[in-house]
Formats: structure tokens, sequence, C-alpha cells
């Protein structure tokens, strides 16, 4: 099944390093997901976080207010 | 307790690189190894220490206990506290204010805590300390926890709602004091410490080139400026020193990493400490960035009353800081 995936974040340069960590961890192994930036505020305060950028998989927030490490990531997806 | 230090500075310069003593540039360089050295062992030791304090007491927590509890104006003080220990990203402001706007926390409270959180953050802590030693940081925390505290207050009392931005007034009023549930992570301290680490090492990544540029343009400066250089123009009986450093200060975005070295060389040069530390709040507290994120939930004139005061009480507490030290 296809991963939705969504990185909260209002453009902050730790959002575009989330970004990048997920999109090389995807590519990287194959996985099946789509990636969304979500920057628009009301939609990011639909999600009840206080800190961003946040990583969201199928609708649940994983992580928030830091970047993770790829194997995080990966460790996530799986 | 930096003793050894000193000796690895004294072996790098004198016996390893062979440069002779007592000659200016190798005292330079000598005092340029120790200060970095032990600069970076002090803001590793605050920011590590931060991180497991921030690990355990995320935001969240905060959030909910600020909306939960009635504390009878001591709301005020305590979100000021917990702007201390949260690390503050100026990216993250917007969803922290609307986060507390929704949860039935009063605005000055709000702003209690966003003052004071990058007023008083773990990088300047750990610069201070090395720089300024343990009793002026002490000094630093506690005015910059009750400059938080008071500025909250007074803005409070300004009855601000009405500037916030339409959208905003909407969340205002659908506001409740619930418990927002949220995923927080259960985890062991073995867990979390790579997490912390690996935070850590990325917040020293940043702002190690600035120290270090930092400090080699205060040792510069130590050498060329003369002793009491700044008296003449910047003493305390200046009444202007105080409100100029601090107006030159609030539109400054410079990070604390790169100016508090150059700082502590004007202190040692005669610029008296009140004024300095005003100076530093300004560039550190305040800044247009934040202004400029800010404006997605305020009007200009809120985000102008909001400077306004927290600038005020910068300046207010430079002059007590001249007169206290």
């Amino acid at each position: 099944m296809t991963k939705v995936i969504k990185i909260l974040g209002t453009g902050c340069p730790k959002c575009k390093s989330m970004t990048n960590v997920v999109q090389e961890v995807v590519t990287a192994n194959q996985i099946d997901a789509t990636i969304e930036k979500v920057e628009d505020i009301m939609e990011i305060m639909k999600f009840n976080v206080l800190r961003t950028p946040a990583l969201v998989i199928d609708e649940e927030i994983t992580i928030k207010g830091r970047v993770p490490s790829k194997e995080e990531v990966l460790a996530l997806l799986k | 307790m930096f003793n050894w230090i000193q000796r690895i500075a004294d072996w790098l310069v004198y016996d390893v690189l062979n440069l002779s003593k007592e000659q200016h540039l190798t005292e330079a360089l000598n005092f340029f190894i120790y200060d970095t050295t032990k600069i970076l062992i002090l803001l590793f030791i605050v920011i590590f220490f931060m991180g497991i304090v921030n690990s355990y007491f995320p935001i969240d927590k905060v959030k909910n206990y600020l909306s939960r509890k009635k504390l009878y104006g001591l709301e005020y003080f305590i979100a000021s506290l917990f702007g201390v220990v949260t690390p503050f990203c100026s990216c993250s402001s917007v969803p922290l204010f609307i986060g507390f706007v929704r949860g039935g926390i009063p605005l000055g409270v709000t702003f209690s805590f966003l003052i004071t959180s990058p007023l008083v953050n773990e990088v300047a802590i750990g610069l201070f300390i090395g720089l300024f030693g343990i009793k002026t940081t002490i000094i630093y925390v506690v005015t910059g926890v009750l400059l938080g505290t008071i500025a909250g207050i007074i803005l409070q009392n300004l009855k601000l709602e009405r500037y916030l931005t339409p959208w905003v007034k909407e969340v205002l009023a659908n506001a409740q004091r619930d418990q927002d549930a949220f995923q927080s992570e259960k985890l062991t301290f073995k867990q979390r410490l790579p997490i912390i680490w690996t935070e850590v090492i990325k917040i020293l990544k940043g702002i190690i080139p600035y120290v270090i540029v930092g400090i080699a343009i205060g040792g510069l400066m130590h050498g060329y400026i003369p002793e009491g250089f700044f008296e003449k123009y910047m003493n305390k009986d200046n009444l202007f020193a105080v409100p100029i450093a601090t107006i030159l200060a609030v539109p400054m975005y410079s990070n604390a990493s790169g100016i508090l070295p150059v700082v502590q060389v004007l202190v040692a040069k005669g610029i008296p400490l009140g004024t300095a530390i005003a100076f530093m709040m300004g560039v550190v507290g305040l800044s247009l960035p934040e202004a400029m994120l800010l404006k997605k939930v305020m009007t200009l004139k809120l985000i102008t009353i909001f400077f306004t005061v927290v600038t005020l009480c910068i300046i207010f507490s430079g002059f007590l800081f001249n007169i206290l030290l």
C-alpha cells in the first residue's frame, strides 16, 4: 500500500533538510510512498503540532521539531 | 577548573609550534586556543544538559500544564521559566503561538514564553559562562526570566487580542482549555541519548564557525583597542548609551555565538556591563525575521507594541544593571 508522507513546516531550513532526508530514504529504498510538503499554517495547525518540522506518516505524527536521521526515517517507514 | 586547557594551549604554542614566549602574536594565539577550547567545552555541556531536560519536558507538556492549571498570576513566571529550557527556533514561533492561543492560554502568558525562549537559550548560557563567568550568567538568566514575566504581564494588560489577525481571532474564539492529546515519545534514557546526541552535535556544528570567528575578532580587537577606550563615550553617566545600544541591536540578526565574544572585549575595554547586556538582549531577543514570521498571526500594530514593550524592558534592565553592578 502506498504510504502517505507529509512534512509539516513553514519553509525554514530545518524543514527543508527534513524533506531532503525523507526524499533520499524513499528513493534509495524504493519505498512506495507519496511525499507532500504542507506549508500552509492552517493546515499545519490541524495536526496540532507546536514545533516544526513535523513528519506525518499515514496521518500519524512521528517526529516533531527536529531533523531525523536516515536510519530513523527508514525504521519508521518499514 | 580550566588550568588543564591552559596547559594544553601552552604546550601547543610553545612546544609543538615552537613559538617564543612574550611575543604579541604568540600570546594572542595562546589566548585564542585557550578561549575557544574552554567555550566549546562549556557550550557542549550546557547544550547537552538542556537537551536532556527538553527531551523529558517537551513543549506539548508545557502547553498542557499551562492551559490546565489556574496559577493566580504565577503563570507568567512559569511560562517564562519554560522558555529557558525550550530551545527556540524562530520557524516554530507561529505554530507555537497558535497552539498556545488555542489551548486557552492568555496572550500575555504566551508572550512571556515567546520573549524568554530566544533570550535565554542554551547557546547564550554556555557562552556567557565561558566569557563572563558564573555570576554574570546567573544575573543574565534571572533578568531574562523576570523580563519575560513582566513584559508578559504588561502586554496582557494592554488587551491586545483585537490586534490579532482575523483568522487567529477565530481560533481564539474557539479556544478551550483542552488537553490536546499528543503522541509523546515513550523512550528510555538509552533510546533518547542518541537523539539528544545528534541534536547537540548539530547545534554545535552550526555555531562553531561563528564562535571561532567571534573569538578571533575579539582577540584582534583586544590587541588593538587601548584599555578604557570606550569609557570616554559610553560610561555609566551617559544616559543615552543604553537606549542607543538597545535600539541599534534590535534589527541586528546575528546569532549570539558570533557577537558575544566581541561584546566581551567591549566590556573589557570599558563599556559598562549593563549597556553591553542590553545590547546582547536586543540582538538575541528581538529580530526582524521573527517579526516577519509573526506577521502571519499579528497585525503590524501588535508586533510594534510587542517589540516596543520588550525594548523598553530591555533598556530598563540595562540601566538597572549599570546601577547594581
